[in-house]
C-alpha cells in the first residue's frame, strides 16, 4: 500500500521535477559553465560562438582586475543597499504594525493605505520617486512651504560617499567584521554562559581584531592599486523608494503575526504588570520570530535582485547607484560579454544562497525534530 | 479533434501552394517584420516609410516591431536574444559603423548587400566616407537612412546678445565667455544624464586632438594614453567645471530646456535637439534658437547614422529587399528625414523639403571633414562603448586625466580596437 502511494506520488510530481530540473537547475548549471568560458567580445553573437574554457578567469577579473572596478563598486553598493533596506523596511513595518495592533480608529483604512504601495510595480514607483527626488522639485522644495530655503541635496546624482574603505584591505576589513560579530555575540551571551562566552567568543574576537589591526600590513592585498568604495549618498533616494514600497508589506506580515497571538496571553501579561513596551519586547516579538526571519529572507532577496526600480530611477550608467544585477544585464546584452555576465549572475546567485540555505537547513531540522 | 487536424493540414497545404509561386511573381505578399527603436517622437517618420511601402506592396503585411528606449538600450538587448534564439526579424535598425560591423558582421549574421548597391547605383549617391563605415573588404552590409550630426552647440541668439557674449569658436573663447556667465549666475554649459556626458566627451576630444588623431585612435595607431589622449581628458575635465551640478538627474531634453529657458547659455547635443525644439517646443530655427559646430570643431562633421540590414535567415527575404530599396531611394529618404529631423544620407536629396537647420547641416555634410561618433556606435564596438561608460564614471569621480587615459587604453586593448 505504502509503495503504491509512493509510486503515485512520484508520477504526479515527476513532471514538475523534470521541468524544474531542466529550467531552473539545468540553466543554473549552464550559466555556471558559461561563466567558466571566454564567450564574449567580437563574434560572440555568431550562430555557433566559440567558447574556450578559461577556468575562474572571469571571477578573478571581476574581483581583482583593473576593469572590474565598476562591479566592485556595485557589489559594495548592493551590500549597503540590502542592509539599509532591511533596517528601514523592518523597522518601519514593525512600528506601523505595533501602532495598528492597538486598534486605533480607522485601523482597516490605515492598513490599506500602508499596504497600497506594495501593489505598484517597481517601474511606477521608480518613476514617481524620480520625479519627487528631482533636484529642483518634489522633496527638495518641501521646506519652502514653511518658509525655509529649499534643500540642495541631489538625491539620485550626488557623488559623495561615506564610510569609504580601500578594496585593497578587503581581507583586513573582513577580519574586523568577523571580530566585531564575535565580540557582540559574546557580550550578548555573557550573562547566560559567562565562561563559554569568554573562551569561545570574546577572547577570539579581541585577538582576531587586534591581530588584524597590528598585522594589517602583512595581509595580502586584494588589489594591486588603491580603490576606494563606500556608501554612495545617491543610493539614499533608491533606498527611500524601496523602503516606501516594502514597509507596508512587512507591516502586514507582522500584523498577521500579532493577531495570531491570543488575547489571553496579552491580558495575562498585563495582569502581571507588563507595560505595552515590555509586552512587545518580551512576548510578542519572540513569538513572531519566524515572521522576522521570513521578512529578512524575502527582503534580502528582493534587494539582491533589484533591477527595474534602479533602472527607472537612475538609468543604466550611473555608477553611484549601480547594482550587480544592472551590471550583469549591461555586460551581457550591451557589451556582448556573455561569460562575464554569467559570472556576475553566479556571484549574485551565491550571495542569495548564503541567505536562503541556512534558513532551509534550520527549517528542515526543526521539521525533523517534530 | 480529427477535424481540427484535417483543417490544419489543409491550411498548411494551402499556405504552401500560396507561398510557392510568390518567389517568382512580381507582386510581393506575406509579412515584413521591421525591428527598430523608433517609437514616440520618431514614430511618424517611420510610419511615413511604412505607408509608402504599403502603397507599393499592398499585399504585404508590415509588422512594425518597435521596442522603446533611447538610442536602443532595450531594443538591442531584445534583438540579441532573438538572434541568439535563431529567430531573426526580417530587417532591423542598427547604427552604421562598429555597432553593425563589430557586433553583427564579424559574427557573420548579415547578408552582403553589394548587389543591391550596384543594382540601384547607390555607390554613387552615398558619400564614400559613409559607405566605408557600413562596409568591410568583404561587402556592404546595410542601407543608411539618415545622417545626424553629433558636434553641435545650441544657444538662443537673443540671450547671448543680452549677456554680451558670442557663440564660441574655440574652447578658449568658451572659457572666457563662461566666466562672464558664471558671474551672472548662469550655467555656461547645460549637461544631462550619463550618455550625454560621453556625447560631450567626443566633441571635446575631437577639438583637442584633431581629425587625424581621432581616426588614428580608432584604427589603433594612436594610444589613448598618448600625450594627445591625455590632453583630451584634461580639456574635458576643465569643460566639466562649467556644467550644471544636477546633470545626472536630467534627461537630454531637460538640458536643452535649460538653454531655451535662459538658465543655461549653451548645450552640446546631436541635431535631434533641433527636431525637439522645432516640433515639441515650436521654436523657429535660426531665430528662436541658433547653432554652430561645437567649439574647436568647425569644418568637422561628426556623424552618426541609422541603417537597416538583412540578417541571414530572414523569413521574408524578398520583402526585405523591397523595403531596403525604398529606404535607399530618394523618395523614401526625403519622406523620412524631414519628419525625423535628420538629413538624407544621399547627396542628391531635395533640400526644399527640409527646414533651415536641415539645409545648413546638409551643406556642411557635403563640404566638411566627416568623422564617426563614439557615443553613437560608429567608431568603436559595443564592448568598448560599455567599458567606456565605466571609465567615464571613474573620471567623474576622480577627475584624474592620466588615470582615465590609461584606463581607456586598457579597454581599447581588451576590446581589440583597430583590429
Amino acid at each position: 500500500m505504502r509503495n503504491h502511494d509512493r509510486i503515485k506520488a512520484l508520477c504526479t510530481l515527476s513532471p514538475s521535477i523534470i521541468l524544474i530540473g531542466i529550467f531552473v537547475y539545468g540553466f543554473i548549471g549552464n550559466t555556471f559553465w558559461i561563466s567558466l568560458t571566454d564567450w564574449g567580445g567580437v563574434a560572440s553573437l555568431a550562430e555557433n560562438p566559440v567558447k574556450n574554457f578559461t577556468g575562474f578567469g572571469n571571477y578573478t577579473e571581476l574581483f581583482a582586475g583593473f576593469l572590474g572596478g565598476s562591479f566592485r563598486q556595485d557589489l559594495v553598493n548592493a551590500v549597503y543597499y540590502s542592509v539599509s533596506l532591511l533596517a528601514g523596511a523592518i523597522g518601519i513595518g514593525l512600528f506601523l504594525a505595533v501602532l495598528l495592533d492597538n486598534k486605533p480608529v480607522g485601523e482597516a483604512f490605515f492598513r490599506t493605505v500602508f499596504l497600497y504601495p506594495m501593489s505598484l510595480s517597481f517601474i511606477v514607483t521608480g518613476t514617481i520617486w524620480r520625479w519627487m527626488l528631482s533636484p529642483q522639485g518634489g522633496v527638495n522644495i518641501l521646506p519652502t512651504y514653511v518658509g525655509l530655503d529649499p534643500l540642495q541635496f541631489r538625491w539620485l546624482s550626488s557623488t559623495e560617499a561615506v564610510m569609504e574603505f580601500d578594496w585593497q584591505n578587503l581581507l583586513q576589513i573582513a577580519l574586523y567584521i568577523l571580530a566585531a560579530v564575535l565580540i557582540i555575540w559574546g557580550l550578548w551571551q555573557v550573562k547566560q554562559q559567562p565562561r563559554r562566552a569568554m573562551s569561545r567568543l570574546l577572547v577570539p574576537g579581541v585577538v582576531l581584531g587586534g591581530g588584524a589591526w597590528l598585522g594589517g600590513d602583512i595581509l595580502p592585498k586584494a588589489l594591486f592599486m588603491e580603490e576606494m568604495h563606500g556608501f554612495n549618498l545617491a543610493t539614499l533616494g533608491i533606498i527611500m523608494a524601496t523602503v516606501w514600497q516594502y514597509s507596508g508589506y512587512t507591516m502586514a506580515l507582522y500584523l498577521a503575526g500579532f493577531t495570531g497571538i491570543s488575547q489571553d496571553l496579552r491580558d495575562a501579561a498585563m495582569l502581571d504588570g507588563a507595560s505595552s513596551a515590555s509586552y512587545y519586547r518580551h512576548i510578542a516579538l519572540p513569538m513572531v520570530k519566524p515572521i522576522t526571519i521570513s521578512a529578512v529572507i524575502i527582503l534580502s532577496h528582493i534587494s539582491l535582485k533589484m533591477f527595474d526600480l534602479i533602472f527607472a530611477m537612475t538609468g543604466p550608467d550611473n555608477g553611484s547607484t549601480g547594482h550587480p544585477a544592472l551590471n550583469m544585464y549591461l555586460t551581457t546584452f550591451r557589451a556582448n560579454e556573455f561569460s562575464r555576465g554569467a559570472a556576475i549572475a553566479i556571484i549574485l546567485f551565491l550571495i542569495a544562497a548564503t541567505f536562503i540555505i541556512p534558513y532551509l537547513i534550520s527549517s528542515y531540522r526543526q521539521r525533523r525534530i517534530r | 479533434m480529427k477535424k481540427f487536424i484535417t483543417l490544419c493540414c489543409a491550411c498548411a497545404a494551402m499556405l504552401m501552394l500560396l507561398t510557392a509561386p510568390v518567389a517568382s511573381a512580381k507582386e510581393l505578399s506575406g509579412k515584413l517584420e521591421i525591428f527598430s527603436w523608433w517609437a514616440g517622437d520618431e514614430g511618424p517618420a517611420l510610419q511615413a516609410l511604412i505607408d509608402q511601402y504599403k502603397a507599393a506592396n499592398p499585399k504585404v503585411e508590415v509588422v512594425n516591431a518597435t521596442v522603446t528606449g533611447g538610442s536602443g538600450v532595450n531594443a538591442k538587448a531584445v534583438l540579441k536574444t532573438r538572434m541568439l534564439g535563431g529567430e531573426p526579424p526580417d530587417s532591423f535598425q542598427v547604427h552604421a559603423g562598429q555597432e553593425l560591423i563589430g557586433t553583427w558582421v564579424k559574427a557573420d549574421r548579415m547578408e552582403d548587400l553589394t548587389f543591391l548597391f550596384k543594382e540601384q547605383g547607390w555607390e554613387k549617391v552615398f558619400p564614400a566616407g559613409l559607405v566605408k563605415q557600413i562596409g568591410t573588404d568583404k561587402g556592404i552590409w546595410s542601407v543608411p537612412v539618415n545622417i545626424h550630426r553629433s558636434n553641435v552647440v545650441w544657444y538662443v541668439p537673443e540671450n547671448l546678445k543680452k549677456w554680451g557674449i558670442a557663440a564660441p569658436a574655440s574652447w578658449d573663447e568658451f572659457f572666457a565667455a563662461a566666466e562672464v556667465l558664471k558671474a551672472k549666475g548662469i550655467v555656461p554649459l547645460a549637461l544631462a544624464e550619463n550618455w550625454t556626458i560621453n556625447h560631450l566627451w567626443e566633441s571635446v576630444a575631437l577639438s583637442a586632438i584633431g581629425v587625424e588623431n581621432w581616426e588614428a585612435l580608432w584604427s589603433g595607431k594612436l594610444a589613448f594614453d598618448s600625450q594627445a589622449g591625455v590632453k583630451a581628458w584634461q580639456l574635458f575635465g576643465k569643460v566639466l567645471e562649467y556644467t550644471n551640478k544636477d546633470a545626472a538627474s536630467l534627461s537630454w531634453q531637460q538640458a536643452t530646456d535649460m538653454v531655451v529657458d535662459g538658465r543655461a547659455a549653451f548645450n552640446i547635443m546631436g541635431d535631434w535637439a533641433a527636431g525637439y525644439m522645432t516640433t515639441t517646443k515650436k521654436l523657429v530655427p535660426g531665430k528662436d534658437f541658433g547653432w554652430a559646430a561645437s567649439p574647436g570643431t568647425g569644418g568637422k562633421f561628426m556623424f552618426l547614422a541609422d541603417s537597416f540590414g538583412l540578417p541571414k535567415g530572414a523569413p521574408n527575404r524578398d520583402n526585405v529587399i523591397a523595403w531596403l530599396t525604398l529606404l535607399g531611394s530618394r523618395e523614401g529618404s526625403d519622406a523620412f528625414n524631414p519628419l525625423k529631423g535628420s538629413i538624407s544620407a544621399r547627396t542628391d536629396s531635395d533640400l526644399t523639403k527640409y527646414n533651415v537647420y536641415g539645409q545648413s547641416a546638409a551643406a556642411d555634410f557635403s563640404k566638411d571633414l566627416i568623422v564617426g561618433s563614439l557615443a553613437h556606435g560608429v567608431s568603436a564596438n559595443e564592448g568598448f562603448m560599455n567599458d567606456f561608460a565605466s571609465v567615464m564614471e571613474m573620471f567623474l569621480k576622480s577627475r584624474d586625466a592620466m588615470a582615465a587615459a590609461k584606463a581607456a587604453q586598457q579597454i581599447a586593448v581588451k576590446n581589440g580596437i583597430g583590429k
